[in-house]
């Protein structure tokens, strides 16, 4: 029975062979549809996983509560001298602390972007007042050095730990420990070297127009010092005019016991908030709830694909069928003589199965190659991440046999169930 | 089974002297053509010993084609017994039918029916290919074969290649395969010249000498010669049957 397998599937292969043409053109769907699959999977599953990485870098843990401008004052401007204070406060935090159960640690913020000089170099970055349990929520680990203290919150002192980005830009060669760098006219010593947490969300929103060129990177520095430099509360002149805005705490990050407690927690916090607060001046960002809608997401994303996918194969599995179908009735004679030369039916659905079969898997085959290539080729070019996985090769392999079967079986059972003495007589 | 370095007697036990090896009781083959019923053969009785060399003569019509079709086992009748080597196959499915054929008929028609995809060697192999031959052992007899029949130097050639004869001789190599046996032909030189077609009965001739059994459907009168008993049909039925002897 083997035997008599190998020997039509040789048959098959053979019979396709000697139709290139015709064998190339038909499979050509089936290589572009498995192409595709295998191309826009690995596409899908890149961003996905980058998504997901940049969101779990947040810390699937935490929630981020920002301090945003208010909607409706926006609209009242050119009013004179106008000074409006709002966002997060010191007593946020403080409430939040000691009331919300389940919070594990609450980290407030300043955040402002300027210039930093070493020496005879200029860097913009950005300046990140906050506490010494910074590290324990956020992505940052100490390389060099130590972070600073409870100490040095107690006196206030002008000490930096900085993050290898401002490194590479402000200090080139020479090793930061111990230098002092100088920011918004005061000194500060840098103590520490951090790694860099990667774009932060919010930057953007919280530098101030015109900073420009870009921020290197972040500078760490004691909240009290902060304060000691700047004041209680960032002002800030909007260009042109003469109002100003205050706000005490840029951003407040709060660390969660528990992933089960993190929905229930913001909701207490938002409901906190919104006591204390008049207007809607602040924005609570959970990377949970991100992570989950990046996986929604993906989902969404990979039945879109997939059916795609299904219709373009089911095309190309009518295509396929059609040829057969043809093919058969032009080899009628063929087939009865091998009716009467003994051949069973199931010997003649063998053979025109496994010479659909052939076509679809060496055409899935093709196509999978094709789509290896496709996805470096989009990041090499597109610069767009791309991840390959052993399950979607499987699957496209998997599809392609399904597709052989599925649209080669009717020809062959309509060439195996042909009358051998009709047949014989057939053109 | 080795294959002997020639075609050889049948290696299978021959029934004894004088039992038919093809043997048909009432044979009868109906069509439904609408509301009407057409009769092709009627209630044929026919008994072939073994070894025999039959002519099948008759008018278009006279439903010689039909009993050739029966008694290989491609049609069923639609009433009546075939007996072919002792053995009912009248009712058999049609995998069993198809097995019967590739086991125990060897066809050979008018118009050759080789398959033009595959070289000689390969059209003789395919009745083996169903038997379940290895590929070794298949080419093998299947060279021997095309020996045999004479065409031993173009094994690898083409059939759109060669000549009506040449061709008709691929089909008696082919047909000769699975050491079948009896040797059905369908007008066998229909579509040779007469030199072509002589060299053909020559063949045949050689195989009733080496003990085949032959039932050759013809208009050829070479053939009614060369054949011991002719049958000659007439409406469905056998209406005369000439003895030559052997």
């Amino acid at each position: 029975m083997l035997l008599r397998l190998r020997r039509t599937v040789k048959l098959g292969a053979k019979s396709l062979w000697m139709h290139r043409l015709r064998s190339t053109l038909t499979a050509l769907g089936i290589v572009f549809g498995v192409c595709s699959v295998v191309a826009m999977l690995a596409i899908g599953e890149g961003a996905s996983q980058e998504a997901q990485e940049q969101i779990a870098r947040l810390g699937s843990r935490n929630i981020i509560l920002r301090s945003v401008k208010p909607a409706e004052n926006q609209a009242a401007r050119s009013n004179g001298n106008t000074v409006q204070s709002y966002g997060l406060t010191y007593a946020d935090a403080e409430r939040m602390r000691l009331t919300i159960p389940h919070i594990e640690e609450v980290i407030p913020k300043r955040l402002v972007t300027l210039q930093t000089i070493y020496r005879n170099r200029t860097v913009t970055a950005q300046l990140v007042g906050t506490v010494p349990w910074y590290a324990d929520v956020h992505p940052t680990h100490l390389l060099r050095g130590r972070f600073f203290a409870p100490i040095d919150m107690e006196h206030q002192h002008t000490v930096a730990v900085v993050d290898q980005q401002v490194v590479e830009q402000l200090f080139a060669v020479d090793d930061p420990l111990g230098k002092d760098i100088k920011i918004a006219g005061k000194y500060y010593t840098v103590i520490g070297l951090v790694t860099a947490s990667g774009p932060r969300p919010g930057a953007q929103r919280i530098a101030p127009a015109g900073a420009g060129g870009g921020v290197a990177g972040n500078i760490y520095i004691p909240l009290t010092a902060f304060s000691r430099s700047f004041g209680e509360m960032s002002t800030r002149f909007v260009g042109g005019t003469r109002q100003a805005e205050r706000v005490e705490l840029q951003e407040i990050t709060v660390k969660v016991d528990s992933t089960e407690a993190v929905l229930p927690t913001r909701d207490i916090l938002e409901a906190l908030l919104q006591r204390f607060h008049e207007k809607k001046d602040y924005q609570v960002v959970v990377p949970l709830e991100l992570l989950r809608q990046a996986a929604r997401t993906k989902r969404i994303f990979n039945i879109v694909l997939g059916s795609i996918a299904a219709i373009s194969l089911l095309v190309g599995g009518i295509g396929i069928m059609n040829i057969m179908l043809a093919t058969v009735s032009e080899r009628t004679r063929e087939i009865g003589i091998r009716r009467a030369l003994g051949a069973r039916r199931k010997d003649i659905i063998l053979q025109f199965l496994s010479e659909t079969l052939l076509l679809t898997l060496t055409g899935g085959l093709l196509g999978i190659a094709l789509g290896l290539i496709v996805p470096v080729l989009v990041t090499y070019f597109g610069k767009m991440p791309t991840v390959i996985t052993g399950q979607s090769l499987v699957m496209a392999f998997g599809i392609s046999a399904a597709v052989g079967i599925t649209f080669g079986l009717y020809p062959a059972y309509r060439a195996a169930h042909m009358d051998p003495i009709e047949s014989l007589r057939h053109e | 089974m080795t294959a002997a370095a020639s075609l050889g007697p049948s290696s299978a036990p021959a029934p004894g002297a004088g039992e038919a090896i093809v043997r048909t009781e009432r044979l009868r083959r109906t069509y439904q053509m609408g509301s009407t019923d057409l009769t092709v053969l009627r209630d044929v009785d026919l008994r072939i010993k073994p070894g025999e060399y039959v002519a099948i003569m008759g008018p278009s019509g006279s439903g010689k084609s039909t009993l050739l079709n029966l008694l290989g086992c491609l049609d069923r009748p639609s009433s009546g017994r075939y007996l072919l080597d002792g053995r009912d196959v009248s009712r058999l499915d049609d995998d069993q039918l198809s097995t019967i054929r590739g086991a125990k008929i060897g066809f050979i028609f008018q118009s050759y029916n080789l398959i033009h995809q595959l070289n000689i060697i390969e059209n003789i192999e395919v009745p083996m290919i169903y038997r379940g031959l290895a590929e070794a052992a298949s080419e093998r007899r299947a060279r021997e074969l095309a020996e045999t029949v004479g065409l031993g130097d173009r094994l690898r050639h083409r059939t759109t290649e060669l000549s009506g004869g040449q061709q008709q001789r691929v089909a008696i190599a082919r047909a000769l395969a699975n050491d079948p046996l009896i040797i059905l032909g369908d007008e066998p030189t229909g579509n040779l010249d007469s030199h072509s077609g002589a060299e053909i009965l020559d063949l045949l001739d050689g195989l009733h000498a080496q003990g085949k059994t032959l039932v050759i459907v013809t208009h050829d009168d070479q053939v009614s010669h060369r054949a011991q008993r002719v049958l000659h049909m007439l409406d469905g039925e056998i209406e005369r049957i000439e003895s030559k002897g052997p």
